[in-house]
């Protein structure tokens, strides 16, 4: 008896010291979240913007450069706007759709935010895209580029990019324009958006009748030896990967290696500086890059070179890829905040017959939320650099 | 292998185990040795807990940083419906199984294959999904359960692999882009079941009753008899006349249609399905959760679920860390309790007096060699 | 099809041979603990990333940036080795200290063991994208982002036998992969200590009443299991020239899978194994395609096992001098 209260003391002791733990860590994150959080006793109204991409994941290099846009637009509105204040709520979903889905709950029923930017990647908006639209949240991504998601007939979904089904095949003619192959090479890394994306450029190397072959590797693994293997029986005058930069990089580096010089070209989810340094300075040299993103690499181009230097003033680093979506795609939820709309729907409203100059481009949205304009940007890596040679009807390969 | 363990005992590594062992295994034996009416208050008063756990209150301590309802459903729900699963396989039959994220697969393969192409009423996807990860735990067991322990674990870990790998690689249930707009299920008495995940929560706890109800069931049958009979030691099972590989399979059949049940529940939520969704490391934190909890006990099980589950996302806050913390947590708990929080009643009683009694120990691990040595001289025939 | 395959066998041979060897060096670590403790430990896959890391910021602190010829290459990946062999060893044999051994002195089940063995795992994997990489590394945020490793050696081709050929790369990897399973061969049959590991492998009671020191023992296989994944780290940075926190976990399921083919507990084994493993993946690739590597590895395993239940050669360690 004596050791069976010994015990049960015991029990509440730990559990106490547990209860007292937790609540003692309960209470130091919300006292984190909520100094950050509503801070509107000045009496002005404090709108909350979400912002939802892979900001600490393996691809949040694509995301922290559109989220940092996004956060000098919303800035820049702070600082003009005397009545209504915004604030950039970031939801960290690392790219992963499980775990931006509970976060976009939060987001709607929690935080009630009036609109988002993002989320960055398709697989994310996919299953994100209907809990906003249920909250008739309005949505604007500067980075998911699945064609798939304008076909959902959302209302409340809008993106300032072009898509896959878009860039796969502009660059297919930009490169039998410039290189005139009889044999590409496609390969992907079986993954959502590499998969579709290399669809799409097969697709149009075949209707141009350029034979086409094509091959995975695992994106996990390291060793692509087999399919330097079959790229070097094919011969090809052309290899497209799609997929991210880092497989590229080791790809690249393995093919170079195993003899292969054909040109190698890849999509958006490569246009990373960082593509030198995973492939190494020779084996980098001459890659080509499509893109529906536009980075102002020393552009002369007055709206781009004003947002390169405020960004590069407010966080220290040149705007790279989707930054100036990132920023465009804030500037439209601004603009109908600053037109006096507060209430998501209204934003909405005001989001379909939005129509100005973003830094990017022409920001106007169809009915389908998909961007007007479709423009598919060429970028090359020349002696360790990324260059921009500029939109695929007008860029030569050096 | 433990010649000096009892040098070691007096260190505080050993006395914190025993504080710690002492108080669930406190728990567990009063519950034990409580009357019938007690427990059943218990049993209820667990299903009422359930019930009101998605309240917002509970919520903003539970999950601060996240959607409470939301994890309640997945992660949390689904890792206790296949921590019971897993459990009938690894906790009850002793099989090591690495592969069991493979049975989720093609229960929500089945849910999105037949919602979307063939636009089947859920309930009957259900039946169907359950039926189909059964034939797969078969057509898996079949020709591997005659294999031996850990033959049986990288054969499964390989199995999880090509059911990914295959859905990646297979255009006619959508390759590397899954599956998109899998309907969700009808309503039910008036409860709409769309994007609010309460619904789901409900009948994952529903799931969750009827299962762990079945689950007891055939652990106090027969077979459950036959199962730790072969979890203690297949040689004497087989020569006591338990035909082991027939009672084996049948603890894949039902832990693979657990398995089903938690995937098609799932996909029939989420929308969207990718093979992404299904990697290894999920079957890993299953195990992990089985045998943290109390591997071969249903209470043990489902605490350790629930922790697995709610724990990382306890700890947002720390980001990052919480992967990290959770790693560290696994080592040290196994060092502190190997047998689990709640370990099962029986197995406590083989096991938990080996830091007094080395022989206890020793003809555990000695059991274990030997039957691997027999199955050297099978081949040296 | 067969027009594929004559044109692929050659340089398929030669990838699946490289890659394969380092399969073998890893499935070393597997098998010898699995021989003695009948345990798989499932970190061994982090024991190879430590050793691969440590080769690394040696070569960053000497400040190598392009290849190196000669007397300097050899003795650069000389101690390169060393250096990992060091590094994987040593952290074989923490390992062991720390999440294994307190589970053995309590006799816990070897479910148990797995359990911990995954959590270190998981704790080394995201201490590397946390701490070590951002920190040590000096790659601020980008823990989970691979880390390119200098290149050290031109790669020459040495001989064109028809499409086929072999580079210096392959021949330094598959000769060095040789050279350690002989050595480790010879550890095993013909020192005192290898005499203990073979007997306690056999039978660990009786090997303890005829004094062979198990915790010794179990300490001496960690620490050669774990060099010989050190050897294997260094070989592959120095193949694929790129790391990262994960780097070591498919690498460690080929391996496990390779040393389970070859017959899990036997040393040669290990080695016909890994080299099978890497074959099978890259001639079946010629035919089905590179997506499907990993099914045809696992589908010939399973037919393997069907077939030869405790593998190719046969189970435990003893039994590697027949």
């Amino acid at each position: 008896m004596r050791s069976k209260i010994a015990r049960l003391g015991g029990i509440v002791a730990v559990g106490t010291a547990l209860t007292l733990g937790l609540a003692a860590c309960g209470s130091g994150t919300d006292d984190a979240s909520s100094s950050g959080g509503q801070s509107d006793g000045g009496g002005a109204t404090t709108l909350k913007i979400g912002f939802m991409g892979d900001l600490t994941g393996e691809n949040s290099a694509l995301m922290i450069p559109p989220s940092q846009g996004a956060q000098l637009a919303v800035d820049e509105f702070n600082a003009k706007s005397t009545g209504v204040k915004v604030e950039l709520v970031k939801y960290d979903s690392q790219g992963n759709p499980d775990q931006a889905v509970p976060l976009a709950q939060k987001a709607v029923t929690e935080d009630k935010i009036v609109a988002m930017v993002g989320p960055g990647f398709s697989g994310e908006s996919r299953n994100v895209g209907p809990v906003l639209e249920q909250g008739k949240i309005p949505s604007v991504t500067g980075s998911a580029t699945n064609p798939a998601l304008a076909e959902n007939g959302w209302k409340y979904w809008h993106r300032v990019v072009a898509n896959d089904a878009i860039q796969g095949p502009a660059i297919a003619d930009f490169l039998v324009k410039a290189k005139s192959p009889k044999k590409a090479f496609v390969i992907d890394d079986a993954q959502e958006y590499g998969v579709g994306l290399a669809d799409a450029v097969a697709q149009e190397f075949e209707k141009q009748s350029v034979a086409v072959e094509r091959d995975k590797i695992d994106p996990n693994g390291s060793d692509y030896s087999s399919t330097v293997t079959k790229v070097n029986a094919a011969k090809p005058d052309v290899i497209y990967y799609g997929g991210y930069y880092a497989q590229l990089g080791r790809l690249l580096k393995q093919l170079r290696d195993g003899g292969v010089t054909a040109t190698v070209v890849s999509g958006d989810g490569a246009v990373d500086i960082k593509l030198v340094e995973a492939a190494g300075k020779e084996a980098a040299e001459g890659a080509v890059l499509g893109c529906p993103c536009l980075i102002p690499f020393g552009s002369d181009v007055p709206e781009l070179k004003t947002f390169s230097e405020n960004y590069k003033a407010k966080f220290g680093s040149d705007p790279l890829i989707y930054a100036s979506e990132g920023y465009d795609a804030a500037t439209a939820i601004l603009k109908a905040i600053e037109a006096g709309n507060t209430t998501p729907e209204k934003i909405n409203d005001f989001l379909a017959t939005v129509d100005f100059k973003g830094v990017s481009k022409q920001i106007k949205f169809g009915p389908n939320g998909d961007i007007a304009a479709n423009i598919i940007h060429v970028y090359q890596i020349k002696d360790g650099n990324l260059d921009w040679l500029g939109d695929t009807t007008q860029a030569q390969l050096g | 292998m433990n010649a000096n363990s009892k040098t070691h005992s007096g260190n505080p590594l050993t006395s914190f185990r025993r504080a710690v062992g002492g108080l669930s295994d406190g728990v567990r034996d009063r519950w034990a040795a409580a009357p019938g009416w007690a427990r059943w208050t218990g049993y209820a008063l667990l299903i009422a807990l359930a019930v009101i756990a998605p309240h917002p209150a509970i919520g903003s301590f539970m999950a601060p940083d996240s959607h409470w309802p939301s994890l309640l459903f997945s992660p949390i729900g689904t890792f206790v419906l296949l921590a019971v699963g897993l459990n009938v396989v690894v906790g009850q039959a002793g099989l090591l199984d690495l592969g069991f994220v493979a049975f989720y697969a093609i229960g929500a393969y089945t849910m999105a294959v037949f919602g979307t192409k063939y636009g089947w009423n859920f309930w009957g996807v259900l039946i169907i999904a359950i039926f189909m990860t059964a034939i797969s735990g078969i057509v898996l067991g079949s020709p591997t359960l005659r294999l031996r322990g850990d033959y049986l674990a990288i054969v499964t870990l390989g199995f999880g692999e090509i059911v990914r790998i295959t859905a990646q690689n297979t255009d006619y249930i959508g390759g590397a882009r899954g599956i998109t707009n899998i309907p969700h299920p009808p309503t039910l008495f008036g409860v709409e079941f769309a994007l609010d995940p309460l619904p789901y929560y409900y009948l994952l706890v529903a799931a969750v009753v009827l299962v762990v109800i079945v689950a007891k069931r055939l652990e106090r049958s027969r077979v459950g008899r036959a199962w730790e009979a072969i979890r203690e030691d297949e040689d004497a099972a087989e020569l006591m006349g338990v035909p082991t590989f027939r009672f084996k399979l049948l603890a894949f059949f039902v832990g693979a249609m657990i398995g089903g049940l938690t995937g098609a529940i799932w996909a029939s939520k989420v929308i969207a399905i990718q093979p992404p969704n299904f990697p290894f490391i999920l079957s890993a934190t299953i195990l992990a959760a089985v045998v943290l909890g109390g591997s071969g006990n249903l209470p043990g099980v489902v605490i350790g679920a629930f922790l697995v589950a709610w724990l990382p996302e306890r700890f947002r806050g720390f980001a990052d860390y919480r992967i990290l913390i959770f790693g560290a947590a696994l080592v040290l708990m196994m060092a502190l309790r190997p047998e689990g929080l709640l370990p099962a009643r029986r197995r406590r009683n083989v096991l938990g007096n080996g830091e007094n009694d080395a022989g206890a120990a020793a003809t555990e691990s000695g059991g274990t060699t030997a039957s691997g040595d027999a199955g050297d001289k099978e081949v040296a025939k | 099809m067969l027009n594929d395959f004559i044109n692929q066998v050659g340089p398929s041979t030669v990838g699946g041979l490289s890659i394969g060897a380092i399969y073998a060096l890893i499935a070393l670590g597997y098998t010898m603990v699995y021989g003695v403790l009948r345990l798989i430990n499932f970190a061994h896959s982090e024991i190879f990333m430590i050793g691969a890391f440590a080769a690394l910021f040696v070569i960053m602190k000497i400040g190598i940036t392009g290849p190196l010829t000669g007397i300097a290459l050899v003795g650069m990946l000389l101690l390169l080795m060393l250096v990992a062999m060091a590094a994987s060893g040593g952290a074989a044999v923490v390992l062991e200290q720390v999440a294994y051994r307190p589970l053995r002195r309590h006799g816990a089940g070897r479910l148990a063991a797995l359990i911990s063995a995954i959590g270190a795992s998981i704790f080394l994997q995201e201490l590397f994208a946390l701490v070590i990489i951002p920190e040590v590394f000096d790659r601020p945020s980008q823990g989970r982002i691979q880390v390119p490793v200098p290149r050290l050696l031109d790669r020459e081709t040495l001989l064109t036998i028809g499409n086929t050929e072999i580079r210096n790369d392959h021949v330094i990897i598959i000769v060095s992969a040789v050279i350690m399973m002989v050595l480790l061969d010879v550890f095993v049959n013909r020192t005192k200590i290898g005499r203990g590991i073979r007997a306690t492998s056999q039978d660990p009671e009786t090997a303890t009443l005829m004094g062979v020191n198990i915790d010794r023992v179990i300490r001496t296989t960690f620490l050669v299991g774990g060099a010989m994944a050190g050897v294997a780290a260094l070989l592959y940075a120095m193949e694929l020239e790129n790391l990262r926190y994960n780097v070591g976990f498919l690498l460690g399921v080929k391996a496990f899978t390779a040393a389970v083919l070859g017959g899990i507990g036997n040393l040669r084994g290990a080695l016909l194994g890994g080299l099978a493993l890497g074959l099978i993946e890259n001639w079946g690739a010629i035919f089905f395609g590179s997506e499907w590597k990993d099914v045809i590895a696992f589908t010939i395993l399973v037919l393997v096992l069907l077939f030869r239940p405790t593998g190719i050669l046969g189970e435990s360690l003893q039994r590697a001098r027949a």
